[in-house]
């Protein structure tokens, strides 16, 4: 993923690596990694529901840390790894945290669902077996107005359980 | 997936001419003809009556039902799948249900006031037993047994031991018939129920935790463009003048102005805003009164519209009653304007194709905006469908079609699609808001705790929730209207939430004021059986008689009921340094009677206690000439995981009484729970929503009573 070899990439072409997929983002370094995911590369999962860094819904991961997509530049993401709710199934194989929220249907509208599932996912892998104070915290810049956040705790909580379990199975 | 159109909606063509197989092939339709409450449809034709459904099983074996409500977040996708799955025996994943698509939905008033279940459930049962009594009377000619003795099971038609079988879709191949079914039908009574009523997971849960669920500002179509809608920068402003000029030359620019109207459509959001912001408008303003001016403003501004929403009820001589009460209380209760906040904000993608135009709109009432499209385009209804896809929540919030129209407008102008959506500070700038509600409340009871004198006057807020629960022989409880300076309308349970506000607080003084404890003193003034039985649950289960005063700690109870529903909701408070309370625990106890998708209603009573608990504790829109001063999410303050407390939640199921709704009841004692609670907590008796000043309780009452 270096700048060289490409052929004619604009000046301000920014090379990132979205989902596993190298992609190029030309034309516009200012714009917001949310605005390019959602106008330019069409995923439409990583929803916008505030602009400034308050709502959780564009929660995406760069290099495996959650970030708020609406809150760092595309300039900013060259040359980084991104993943956005899109990328975290393998397959048909849901992630723990994706087969946590769906089995227990920890959500109503589910517009914050994809954002809580990539948060949940980056929280996991920092801390395996969250305590409930813990995936308050993580969670606390996540908005949910319609479920009342009880489910959702569970479902981190079974989340990790999923993860404990598969790790068993493949050990 | 999205179905062809039909030659005309169905909804607007008379039962025996509606192309029905046209769109879905060969097979049988059952359909409901609702009651003719006719609405005034006009435009020629058919006139739309309200409610109905129809299901096809076709020969495909797929099994479609349509019904005109649209799914808001509030779950009624699933839990309306499982009463059609139920009729037909078949696992809900077979159902396919849409929702609010006018073209091929039967028409709805919209989806509010809690109707989901108790508009659409009854028509989709019969339509859907319809059908199964149809299949039953093929499968007996096929068979070659009786219609009676023919079984179902998971989609096919069995002879009584079984022996022979043929699945519905061979049933109906070659058929094109339609039946209307007879209402109520044949339909499965809740006891029997083995499909509804069971725990059941949404199907299209992987659809959600992937983010393939498609919601109203996700949809794309080829070459759509953005549009921007120039809007005033405060309530209250009219358009003086434009200046266009420096768009003059702009090829990748779409400008429509027509009247107060301009817009523009580029082809990324970043272009069309930048091309709005070289609008020069000056605005024309009339002075709007500010926050310490608002109170006396809607006492002097009585309106005259919306005749439905005022309640007059009178009995006996309450001005007597009161002079003569052993104890009494009067005071006057506040709750402050506040904003829906659904996490998706408006919008909606219109594309049109000859004279016709289709809109994919986020929208608790898609026929309504159907109707405002039409008429703002000054076309019939016929050439507008709006599809509803799914919608990130609305709480009342999304009545209006207004970035629909302003989409089909720029779709005209540019030749193409174009999406038009609201950014959140818009949201707040330019949604409408649940009003702010003033109550004045004067009530007395006699020294055993009987309530005898109750007058109860709204202003502002609305009718819902004026009716009491309790018997008092002298009473006169009313509300008006105002004409609010900032615009406002429908919320989640409406005024209710005001008005149990008020009443409830009152009651809880009464009761210390007669030195009684506040669950015997309304379990002797309810006059209600059934929310005698959710207070005494929520008494039991909220451990009520155990507490044990603590300094610094508080509890409090209260009821109410509303749209069919029973609640009660205890809160325990905890003080803390600062006068900062934590809400430690609510319960809430619900009963809307029988129970059609468990943990749905589960989680419906879990979102709308937690909601109450933002308009309970802080939420509060500023404002100032017309400008709306906290249009953020870091300044408009709603619940968040820090704020959650322990919330449980008991569900009383009774099958013996239809299904009602559950979106809003919960939503109504948590208020003034937690004001008591605090009460006791702090000494201070809190009379306005929200409860906290900057997050503490205010060292003396915002209100003092009067
Ligand atoms: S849209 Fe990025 S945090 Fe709300
Ligand atoms: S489920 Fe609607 S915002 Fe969370």
């Amino acid at each position: 993923m270096n700048g060289a070899g490409g052929a004619a990439v604009a000046t301000d072409a920014v090379r990132v690596v979205v989902n596993g997929r190298p992609r190029t983002l030309e034309r516009m370094p200012e714009r917001s990694l949310l605005q390019a995911l959602r106008t330019e590369l069409d995923l439409m999962g990583t929803k916008y529901g505030c602009g400034e860094g308050q709502c959780g819904a564009c929660t995406v991961l760069m290099d495996g840390k959650a970030v708020h997509a609406c809150q760092v530049s595309v300039k900013e993401v060259g040359g980084h790894d991104i993943v956005t709710v899109e990328g975290l199934a393998r397959g048909d194989e849901l992630n723990p945290a994706q087969q946590a929220f769906a089995e227990l249907g920890a959500f109503q509208c589910g517009f914050c669902t994809p954002g809580m599932v990539v948060g949940t996912t980056a929280l996991l892998q920092r801390t395996p077996s969250p305590s409930e104070a813990e995936v308050r915290e993580a969670l606390e810049g996540h908005l949910c107005r319609c479920c009342g956040y009880t489910k959702v705790l569970r479902a981190v909580q079974r989340a990790s359980e999923i993860s404990r379990e598969r790790a068993r199975r493949s050990a | 997936m999205t179905l062809e159109r039909p030659s005309r909606p169905w909804d607007r063509t008379p039962p025996k001419e509606r192309g029905y197989f046209e769109v879905l092939g060969d097979g049988i339709l059952c359909h409901v003809l609702p009651r003719d409450r006719t609405t005034g449809g006009g435009g020629g034709g058919w006139s739309p009556p309200s409610g109905g459904a129809w299901v096809h099983v076709g020969a495909d074996g797929r099994i479609r039902a349509f019904t005109g409500k649209a799914e808001v977040g509030q779950g009624t996708h699933t839990a309306l799948s499982l009463v059609v799955a139920e009729e037909l025996r078949v696992p809900v994943a077979r159902v396919e249900l849409t929702m609010a698509d006018t073209d091929l939905s039967p028409w709805d008033m919209g989806t509010f006031g809690s109707r989901s279940m108790p508009d659409a459930v009854p028509p989709l049962q019969a339509a859907a037993a319809g059908a199964r009594e149809e299949l039953a009377s093929l499968a007996a000619a096929r068979l070659l047994v009786s219609a009676g003795q023919v079984r179902f099971e998971d989609g096919v038609a069995l002879s009584p031991e079984g022996g022979h079988r043929v699945t519905y879709g061979e049933l109906v191949r070659g058929l094109r018939k339609t039946v209307v079914a007879s209402t109520p039908g044949r339909t499965t009574p809740a006891a029997d129920w083995k499909t509804a009523g069971q725990p059941a997971v949404d199907p299209a849960a992987a659809d959600v935790v992937t983010g393939r669920r498609v919601y109203a500002s996700d949809v794309r179509r080829p070459g759509m463009w953005y549009g921007v809608v120039l809007l005033p920068p405060n309530h209250g402003a009219e358009l003086a003048s434009v200046d266009t000029s420096a768009l003059e030359g702009e090829e990748e620019v779409r400008l429509l102005h027509d009247g107060p109207f301009v817009a523009v459509a580029a082809p990324t959001p970043w272009d069309a805003r930048r091309a709005l912001r070289k609008v020069r408008a000056t605005w024309r303003s009339t002075p709007q009164p500010g926050e310490p001016e608002i109170e006396a403003y809607l006492r002097a501004h009585p309106s005259h519209g919306d005749h439905w929403d005022v309640e007059k009820l009178a009995e006996g001589d309450p001005a007597r009653a009161l002079a003569e009460a052993a104890v009494s209380v009067r005071a006057t209760y506040r709750t402050a304007y506040i904003a829906h906040t659904p996490l998706e904000p408006r919008a909606a993608v219109a594309e049109w194709e000859g004279d016709r135009v289709t809109i994919w709109l986020g929208s608790q009432t898609p026929f309504r905006g159907r109707d405002h499209v039409a008429g703002g385009l000054g076309i019939p209804p016929e050439r507008v469908r709006v599809i509803v896809p799914f919608t990130g929540a609305g709480f009342g919030g999304k009545h209006g079609g207004d970035v629909a129209l302003a989409a089909a407008r720029l779709s005209k102008a540019a030749g193409r699609p174009v999406r038009v959506a609201f950014t959140r500070e818009e949201e707040f700038q330019h949604g409408y808001l649940r009003p702010m509600s003033i109550v004045d409340v004067a009530a007395g009871a006699t020294k055993d705790g009987l309530l005898t004198a109750w007058t109860f006057h709204n202003v502002n807020g609305g009718a819902a929730g004026i009716r009491s629960p309790y018997s008092i022989p002298n009473l006169q409880a009313d509300n008006e209207l105002s004409d609010s300076p900032l615009p406002q309308g429908p919320y989640r349970a409406l005024a209710a939430n005001a008005n149990n506000f008020a009443r409830e607080s009152t009651v809880d003084e009464l009761a210390s004021l007669v030195g009684q404890d506040p669950v015997a003193f309304r379990e002797k003034n309810l006059a209600d059986e059934r929310l005698r039985t959710v207070l005494r649950t929520a008494a039991e289960r909220g451990n009520w008689t155990s507490w044990r005063p603590s300094p610094g700690r508080g509890h409090g109870i209260a009821v109410g009921f509303e749209k069919g529903g029973r609640v009660a909701t205890v809160a325990e408070v905890t003080l803390g340094p600062d006068r900062r309370p934590h809400v430690d625990r609510l319960l809430t106890v619900f009963e809307a009677g029988a129970i059609v998708h468990p943990d749905n209603l589960q989680s419906q009573v879990e979102g709308a206690t937690v909601m109450a608990l933002g308009g309970a504790l802080f939420e509060e829109i500023h404002f100032d000439g017309g400008v709306i001063t906290n249009r953020r999410l870091s300044e408009y303050r709603v619940p968040r995981f820090s704020d959650l407390p322990r919330v449980e939640v008991v569900l009383l199921d009774r099958k013996d009484l239809p299904p009602g709704g559950a979106g809003e009841t919960p939503m109504i004692a948590v208020a003034p729970a937690v004001a008591s609670a605090i009460h006791e907590a702090s000494g201070v008796r809190l009379r306005s929503l929200p409860l906290l000043r900057d997050g503490k309780v205010p060292a003396a009452p915002r209100s003092p009573a009067t």
